[in-house]
C-alpha cells in the first residue's frame, strides 16, 4: 500500500474537513469528529489508510506537546503554585487508587503481579489531548471542574517518568534492550543530577535567554521568522527531554509557565496555536484509523465489557476523590466524566511494556484497541452527560428548590451573569428590581442563590429553561453572555419564540455590534465603549479641561460614536470580501477619525453659554 | 474673624472672562473657602451631606455666577434644591443656617441702566434675586445685597481687573467685619458699601 504524500495529505485533511464540519453541525464537537473521521478512512472501512496510521500518531503525537506548551503559556507561576493541593492531592490520590483498583482487577483476571501493576498504572492515565480539546471547546476549562481535570492530568503527565524508570525494574526477563535515553549510562544519581540540570536550563533560558532572541527576531519584522523561533523553541526542549528522558509534553509545559509572564505570550501563542490545531487533528484521526476492528469483533464482548468497565471504574473512583475535595454537583459528575477515558500515554507505555515483555503482545494488542476505543467514546460520554444526565440529576434537584419562586414573574432575564452580567444584575438589585438569572457556572449559581438570586443553572440558549425562567411573561431580556458566538445565538432563539421580549444585548466590538443589529436587536452596549470615555475624559481633566466640560464631551461623543455605527453598517457588506479582515479594521478606523474631524457638534455644543458674538455685538 | 463659602457656579468657566478674574482675586485668601460646584460634580451627581458639613462650617456664603436669564446655572439651583433640606435647613428643626449670611456676585452683560424699571430688563437686579431673598429668610439667614458686574461684554480687562479687586475688598471686609450691619442691609449693591456704587 504504497501512497504518495500527496494523496494521504488530501485523505487527512478531505476527512478532517468533511468529519469535523459533520460533528461540530450534529453538536458533538471537533474530536469526535476527527476521531470518526479516521474511523472512516481507516483500514475497516474504506481502507485509505494502512499500517502507516500508526506512524502518523507517532509524528502527530507532538501536537500533545505542543498543546502543553500553549496550556503552560496561559498559566502564570503562582496561578500554578497555588493549584498545588489539587495537582498533588488530587492527582496523585487518583493515580494511586486508579492503579491500585486496576491492578487487582487484572491480576483477578490471570495476569502475573508485575504485568497486571505496568497495566493498572497505565490505565490509570487519562487522555489529556481530548479531555483539555473538549474542555476548551465547550468553554469550560476555567470552572472547577475544568480546573480540578487539568490538575490531575497534570499530574499523570508527572507520574509518567517514574513509570518509565519503573517498567524495567519490574520485568522479570529482558528480551530487548533499547536504550531509551541518550544518559542511561550514567549511574542513578548522575542521571538526577542531569535531569535536574535540564529542568533549571528550561528555566533559567526562559528567564533569560528566549526574550532577548525573540526581540532580537522581532526586529527583523518577519513574521514567518518568528514563527520558525517558536517551533524552534518547542523543538529544542522536546529535545532535550527525550535525551534526558523526560516527557516532553512536560518540559514544553514547563518552559511555557515560565514564558507565561513574558512579552511574547500571546505572539507565541498565536504563532503554535495553528500547529498544535492541525496535529492534534491529525492526532484524533490517526487513533481513529487505528482502532482494530478486527480485533475487537472477534473478542466483541469481552472488549465492551472490558472499555465499559475500566471507564465506570476509573469514573466511580474519579467521582469520590472529587466529592472529597469538594467538587459538588454537576461539576464532580463533568470531572469524573472528563477523565474517566485512557489516554494516548497508553501508546507509548504498552509498546515500551512489550520491549521489556512484561506484557504479552495479544494483551498489548487488545488493550491499545480498548483505550483507543475509550478515548473515542469520551466525546459521546461528554454529550451524553450534558444532554441526559445534567439535565435529569442535577440541575433538576436544583430547581425543584425553587419550583414555587417561578410564579413570582420576574420582569428581567439576565442571561449570564459573568463579569459583564453581574453589574447589571447588582445595580438592578441595588434598585430594588429582581432579575431572573440564566448561568451556567454551577459555583456561581450555588453562591448567587445563597444570596437570594433566582437564578437557573444551564444554558440560557435552551427552550424549555428560558421558559422554566418566565419568559413568557417577562418583558426585557438582557443578552450579558460570555462570547459573541453565545450572544448571537441567544438573540435568535429569543426572536424566534419569544418576540414580545425587549432585547438589550452586550456586544463584544464594534463589528458584534454589526451582527447583533443585522439579527433585529435594537438595545445595543458595547462593553469598552463607556469606560474607554470615562477613562478619557478623566485625562482631559488631568490635563487641565473643566471636569463638567470633559463630562459633557464624553456625552456628545457617546451619542456621536453611536450615531456614525448606525451609517457605517449601512456599508458594511460593500466590498467587505475583498479586503483582509487586518485592512478592514484599519480602513473602519480611518474612516470614523475622519467623522470624528468632520462632526462639528463635538467641540460647537455650548453656543447658549457662549458670549462671543454677543460681545462683538455690544462693542459695535 | 468670619469665615467665607463662595459657592461658585459656571459650566463654561474655561470661556470665562470676568469670573476668571474674580475667582483670580478672592482664591486662597485666609478663612475662604471656594468651592466650585461644576467642577465637583460634572454629572450633576451632588453629595448632600458634604455640602451641608460644608455649609455648617461657615459664617458667610456667596453664590457667585452669571446671571443666566436673570437667573443661576441649573447646577447651582440643583444644589439648593437638594442641599436646602426641610428639617436641615428651614422647618421646625431645621436650623443649620440660622443667622448666617448669604449674598449673591454676579455677572451681567446689561448694565445697571437696562435694570431699571424703565430699562429694557424692566426689573431691577434685587427684584430679580427676591427668590434667594425669600430662600435666606426661610433659612433664617441673613440676606445681603449682592455684588454686581454690569456689562460684562464691554469691559477692557483693565476695567474688570479693577471689579476684582472690589469683589477682594468686599470679601476681606466682610470676613474682618469691617462694614456696619445697617449700611449692609439697606445698600442696593455690596459695590455701594465700598463706595464704588453704579449710578445712572
Amino acid at each position: 500500500m504504497e501512497k504518495s504524500f500527496l494523496f494521504q495529505a488530501i485523505v487527512y485533511l478531505a476527512s478532517a474537513v468533511i468529519g469535523v464540519n459533520i460533528a461540530k453541525r450534529l453538536g458533538l464537537g471537533t474530536v469526535l469528529g476527527y476521531l470518526l473521521a479516521g474511523v472512516v478512512i481507516g483500514p475497516f472501512v474504506l481502507g485509505f489508510v494502512g499500517e502507516e496510521g500508526k506512524d502518523i500518531m507517532h509524528v502527530s503525537e507532538f501536537g500533545v506537546v505542543m498543546m502543553l506548551f500553549v496550556i503552560g503559556l496561559e498559566l502564570e507561576p503562582n496561578l500554578l503554585w497555588r493549584m498545588r493541593r489539587l495537582v498533588i492531592g488530587l492527582g496523585g490520590m487518583q493515580v494511586f487508587c486508579t492503579t491500585i483498583a486496576i491492578s487487582f482487577a487484572a491480576y483477578f483476571l490471570g495476569q502475573s503481579w508485575q504485568a497486571a501493576l505496568a497495566i493498572g498504572a497505565t490505565l490509570s492515565l487519562s487522555s489529556t489531548a481530548i479531555v483539555m480539546q473538549t474542555l476548551s471547546e465547550k468553554g469550560l476549562l476555567k470552572t472547577s471542574a475544568g480546573n480540578s481535570s487539568f490538575a490531575v492530568l497534570l499530574s499523570q503527565d508527572i507520574a509518567v517518568i517514574p513509570l518509565l524508570a519503573i517498567f524495567p525494574i519490574l520485568a522479570t526477563e529482558v528480551i530487548h534492550q533499547e536504550s531509551t535515553s541518550l544518559i542511561s549510562s550514567f549511574s542513578g544519581w548522575q542521571q538526577t543530577l542531569i535531569v535536574l540540570g535540564a529542568i533549571a536550563i528550561i528555566i533559567v533560558a526562559g528567564r533569560y535567554i528566549v526574550s532577548p532572541v525573540f526581540r532580537w527576531v522581532a526586529k527583523t519584522r518577519q513574521r514567518e521568522l518568528f514563527m520558525a523561533t517558536a517551533l524552534l523553541l518547542v523543538f529544542l526542549i522536546a529535545e532535550l527531554m527525550i535525551v534526558v528522558g523526560l516527557s516532553p509534553a512536560l518540559g514544553t509545559f514547563l518552559a511555557g509557565v515560565v514564558l507565561a509572564n513574558s512579552e511574547f505570550k500571546h505572539e507565541l501563542e498565536s504563532d503554535i496555536d495553528p500547529f498544535k490545531g492541525l496535529l492534534l487533528g491529525l492526532f484524533f484521526i490517526s487513533v481513529g484509523s487505528t482502532i482494530d476492528f478486527g480485533l475487537v469483533r472477534d473478542n466483541f464482548l469481552i472488549v465492551i465489557a472490558l472499555v465499559l468497565g475500566l471507564m465506570f471504574l476509573k469514573g466511580v473512583i474519579l467521582y469520590v476523590l472529587g466529592k472529597s475535595f469538594g467538587l459538588k454537583g454537576d461539576q464532580n459528575m463533568l470531572f469524573a466524566v472528563s477523565l474517566a477515558q485512557m489516554g494516548e500515554f497508553a501508546f507509548v507505555l504498552f509498546s515500551f511494556a512489550g520491549q521489556y515483555a512484561l506484557i504479552n503482545a495479544e494483551d498489548i494488542d487488545l488493550l491499545i484497541a480498548i483505550v483507543a476505543l475509550s478515548m473515542a467514546l469520551t466525546p459521546l460520554f461528554f454529550v451524553a452527560n450534558e444532554r441526559l444526565i445534567l439535565p435529569r440529576y442535577f440541575t433538576k434537584e436544583k430547581s425543584s428548590r425553587t419550583a414555587d419562586e417561578i410564579h413570582d414573574k420576574n420582569p428581567v432575564i439576565i442571561a449570564g451573569f459573568g463579569r459583564y452580567g453581574n453589574i447589571v444584575g447588582r445595580f438592578l438589585r441595588a434598585n430594588g428590581v429582581s432579575a431572573t438569572v440564566l448561568d451556567n457556572d454551577s459555583d456561581r449559581v450555588e453562591l448567587l442563590r445563597r444570596f437570594g438570586y433566582k437564578v437557573y443553572y444551564g444554558d440560557a440558549s435552551r427552550f424549555d429553561l428560558m421558559k422554566a425562567a418566565g419568559a413568557e411573561t417577562a418583558k426585557i431580556i438582557i443578552i450579558a453572555m460570555d462570547t459573541p458566538q453565545q450572544c448571537l445565538e441567544m438573540v435568535a432563539m429569543v426572536k424566534k419564540n419569544f418576540p414580545h421580549l425587549k432585547i438589550l444585548s452586550r456586544a463584544y466590538d464594534r463589528n458584534d455590534s454589526f451582527d447583533l443589529m443585522e439579527s433585529g436587536v435594537d438595545y445595543i452596549y458595547r462593553e469598552t465603549l463607556d469606560s474607554s470615555l470615562r477613562l478619557g475624559a478623566d485625562a482631559l481633566q488631568m490635563i487641565g479641561f473643566r471636569a463638567y466640560q470633559t463630562h459633557r464631551a464624553a456625552r456628545t461623543f457617546l451619542k456621536h460614536d453611536e450615531r456614525v455605527l448606525s451609517d457605517l453598517i449601512k456599508h458594511r457588506h460593500d466590498s467587505k470580501s475583498y479586503i483582509s479582515v487586518a485592512k478592514e479594521k484599519i480602513t473602519e478606523l480611518e474612516e470614523l477619525i475622519l467623522r470624528d474631524i468632520k462632526d462639528e457638534g463635538i467641540l460647537e455644543r455650548d453656543s447658549g453659554w457662549d458670549s462671543e458674538k454677543l460681545r462683538i455685538d455690544a462693542k459695535s | 474673624m468670619a469665615s467665607v463659602l463662595i459657592v461658585f457656579a459656571h459650566p463654561v468657566y474655561e470661556k470665562s472672562r470676568v469670573n476668571r478674574f474674580l475667582v483670580k482675586s478672592v482664591k486662597g485668601l485666609k478663612q475662604v473657602t471656594f468651592h466650585d460646584l461644576y467642577e465637583l460634580y460634572p454629572d450633576f451627581d451632588i453629595d448632600v451631606k458634604r455640602e451641608q458639613k460644608i455649609l455648617a462650617k461657615h459664617d458667610i456664603i456667596v453664590l457667585q455666577h452669571p446671571f443666566y436669564w436673570y437667573s443661576m446655572p441649573p447646577l447651582l439651583k440643583q444644589w439648593l434644591d437638594l442641599v436646602l433640606e426641610y428639617g436641615w435647613a428651614y422647618g421646625k428643626e431645621g436650623i443649620q443656617l440660622r443667622n448666617k449670611k448669604l449674598f449673591n456676585a454676579i455677572t451681567t452683560g446689561g448694565t445697571f441702566e437696562a435694570y431699571q424699571k424703565e430699562g429694557h430688563n424692566r426689573y431691577t437686579i434685587t427684584e430679580l434675586l427676591y427668590p434667594l431673598d425669600q430662600t435666606a429668610f426661610l433659612c433664617k439667614m441673613t440676606y445681603y445685597p449682592p455684588f454686581v458686574v454690569h456689562g460684562t461684554h464691554r469691559l477692557s480687562e483693565l476695567q474688570i481687573q479693577q471689579f476684582a479687586q472690589d469683589y477682594q475688598q468686599v470679601i476681606i471686609g466682610l470676613r474682618d467685619g469691617l462694614f456696619q450691619e445697617d449700611d449692609l442691609v439697606s445698600a442696593t449693591y455690596m459695590n455701594n458699601v465700598i463706595d464704588k456704587p453704579y449710578q445712572l
